[in-house]
């Protein structure tokens, strides 16, 4: 790794600190907005509680201070506060019970889309133009064009109450399978066409031809030279399909009764529960920008081509 | 003149060098009018018939939405089951398609017609068909209006920091690097949360009271965080553009340089603002059905594509059509638009295609 590629790494650090902190900063200042305050709320709360509140986050105090206060506890102790519908429980306790749920559903979804739509890809490109493609390219198309709200609910009505295969409850036995297939179809779709584009980029490539010429079997130059090369671009798209999979969650923990984070960040939004509201849009939002960092980084390690600014 | 032809001769034949008659000239002469690179792009894209049936589709269901509210004997809020000094009918609530409520069944048996409700009616008794047709609507103009709003914050934006360039492109170019690497979703969520209690009392009783304060917030979203992209397409644009030739002489004969960007650059990137906008609709209303499901969509009882199946979620096992034509409607919005757009690309700007 050279001095430029390190320097690279490190200015994509710093944007992604600084991001962090804008997240972080806008959160608190846009919850400011809210009549009475985040940490209010709507309904009174009793009196000792509402002073305890008003004390731990200083909301007597001017705004830059009660701010510094919250970016400190964050930074510090990763104290979000208490949540406020969930009595007795703090922001951070809910996110990381819901965490263990949700990254489980989130990897197993992440994986079969990338397995799933490298080699569909492969396929689409190696048959290109021929009926196999065409059928894969529909249903991508297709795949990429529903929200997947719909998408969820389509699959629970068909396969767990019309056809009753699995259950329509994600914590029960085998009902993790429909949450995971809601989250993996559009990725699974993305990756289809992107594997195919640009696997048709790459076996058009002169060096391809070179192989061919010198009697390289086919095998070889597909596994050994065209999709190894075709995999570059997908790697650009792991940041963002993880960010799919971290917001598509939230509507998929919901439909299929999953007690992950994204249930918990829908009900506190339904809920108005301002302190969880920050606290999941602060977790969730970092989780997503060190993804794409991580997948931005990779890329240029990845292909040493690729020129740096 | 003739004269006689010796058969080895090397001589060339003379006739075949007799003036063409003028009969001959019209013949070799070809007229095509000429073409513009609009003309140009629209046969291209007619001979696309993905892209051509999709657009037919898009404009049947737009215009169907458009008008089919005004003449439809229902309308989208009207709760069929409730007449003023009457209790409550319950036998509207939950039709099934082309079923009558019991007083409309009295006038039926009594000779009277009663205009069917196609899709049966929802849990309030509305008639569902005005409701998916009215939900269509919300949802394009939703997505129309927010590619407006993106293209012409992204234009501006990128226009300015293309074309001026040095510090303030760069100061420009941060900001669109960090609202870029901001999760656009969630902060769609939060300000959407937020706005929808702050805003509530801020825009009473103006003109905006009447759109919905979800429908503010969505739109208020867009603008400050969707033109990103645009704006970082346009500056890449105008950045190879402003160095043709004809700039400087533009330049040379004095132009300023807003007249600069409007006659000279926007127009040759007009392809790229087109087509990126084209496919900006179903994005966003991928966005507001999103919100929608989530309670943030548009403001009850109007309804969107997202709103009606997120609402029909409650009843999903008894009353599954409820789900599946607004999905079927939302489905085909979406893939006709997606299709559209890249037919539009295809046509209009065949390099961009990867």
């Amino acid at each position: 790794m050279n001095s430029r590629t390190l320097l690279y790494i490190l200015k994509r650090i710093a944007l992604a600190v600084l991001t962090v902190w804008i997240v972080i900063t806008v959160t608190f200042f846009v919850t400011r907005a809210v009549p009475g305050g985040p940490f209010l709320g709507e309904k009174a709360l009793s009196a000792e509680a509402e002073a305890a509140l008003m004390a731990k986050y200083g909301l007597d105090k001017p705004v830059f201070e009660q701010y510094i206060t919250y970016l400190k506890d964050i930074v510090t102790r990763l104290d979000f506060g208490p949540s406020l519908k969930n009595r007795g429980r703090t922001v951070i306790d809910i996110i990381s019970d819901g965490m263990k749920v949700s990254v489980r559903l989130g990897l197993i979804a992440a994986a079969c889309a990338t397995v799933i739509g490298v080699v569909l890809g492969a396929v689409a490109a190696l048959r290109r133009n021929k009926i196999i493609d065409k059928i894969i390219m529909v249903i991508t198309t297709a795949f990429v064009s529903m929200p997947s709200f719909i998408m969820g609910a389509l699959l629970l009505l068909l396969f767990s109450l019309k056809l009753n295969w699995v259950p329509a409850n994600g914590a029960m036995e085998g009902g993790h399978i429909l949450p995971v297939i809601t989250l993996a179809l559009y990725p699974a779709a993305y990756i289809t066409r992107l594997t195919r584009s640009s696997m048709l980029d790459v076996l058009g490539q002169d060096y391809i031809r070179t192989a061919r010429a010198k009697g390289v079997s086919s095998v070889k130059i597909i596994f050994g030279h065209a999709l190894k090369n075709s995999l570059i671009p997908v790697i650009t798209y792991l940041g963002p399909m993880l960010a799919y999979i971290v917001t598509g969650s939230l509507v998929v923990e919901q439909i299929f009764a999953v007690n992950g984070i994204g249930r918990a960040f829908v009900s506190s939004i339904t809920d108005r529960d301002y302190p969880l509201i920050m606290g999941t849009t602060i977790v969730l939002a970092t989780l997503i920008v060190i993804m794409n960092l991580v997948s931005d980084i990779m890329y240029k390690v990845v292909d040493p081509r690729i020129t740096l600014e | 003149m003739q004269f006689k032809k010796f058969p080895f001769s090397m001589h060339v034949n003379l006739d075949d060098f007799i003036p063409a008659t003028d009969a001959e000239k019209e013949y070799m002469v070809q007229m095509r009018p000429s073409s513009t690179f609009l003309k140009d792009g629209i046969k291209r894209l007619l001979k696309n018939k993905v892209a051509t049936i999709s657009f037919i589709i898009v404009v049947v269901i737009a215009l169907a939405s458009i008008f089919l509210p005004m003449f439809w004997p229902y309308s989208y809020d009207q709760m069929l089951g409730v007449t003023p000094g009457r209790p409550v009918d319950p036998s509207f609530n939950n039709l099934a398609p082309f079923t009558y409520g019991t007083t409309e069944q009295q006038w039926l048996e009594e000779g009277y017609s009663v205009f069917p409700h196609i899709f049966g009616t929802d849990s309030q008794g509305r008639d569902y068909f005005i409701r998916v047709v009215y939900g269509a609507r919300i949802s394009l103009a939703v997505g129309f209006f927010a590619s407006i709003i993106v293209l012409i914050i992204g234009m501006t934006v990128g226009s300015i920091a293309g074309y001026i360039g040095g510090k303030v492109d760069i100061i420009i170019m941060r900001i669109v690097d960090i609202i870029y690497s901001l999760p656009d979703t969630l902060m769609v969520i939060l300000l959407a949360s937020v706005t929808k209690v702050a805003l509530s009392e801020a825009i009473e009783g103006t003109i905006f009271a009447r759109l919905g304060v979800n429908m503010i917030s969505l739109f208020l979203v867009f603008g400050l965080l969707y033109w990103v992209s645009m704006s970082r397409l346009i500056r890449g644009q105008i950045l190879s553009l402003r160095e043709q030739e004809y700039v400087l002489a533009a330049k040379s004969a004095g132009a300023k340089p807003s007249r600069i960007i409007r006659k000279h650059l926007l127009p040759n990137c007009i392809s790229v603002v087109i087509i990126s906008t084209a496919l900006q609709i179903p994005s966003a209303i991928f966005t507001e059905s999103f919100l929608s499901f989530l309670g943030l969509g548009v403001n009850a009882p109007m309804p969107s594509l997202g709103s009606l199946a997120s609402d029909a979620l409650n009843g999903i096992n008894s009353y599954s059509f409820r789900l599946l034509i607004p999905a079927i409607v939302i489905g085909l919005i979406v893939l006709s638009l997606n299709l559209f757009g890249d037919g539009l690309r295809d046509a209009f700007d065949p390099k961009l295609k990867n």
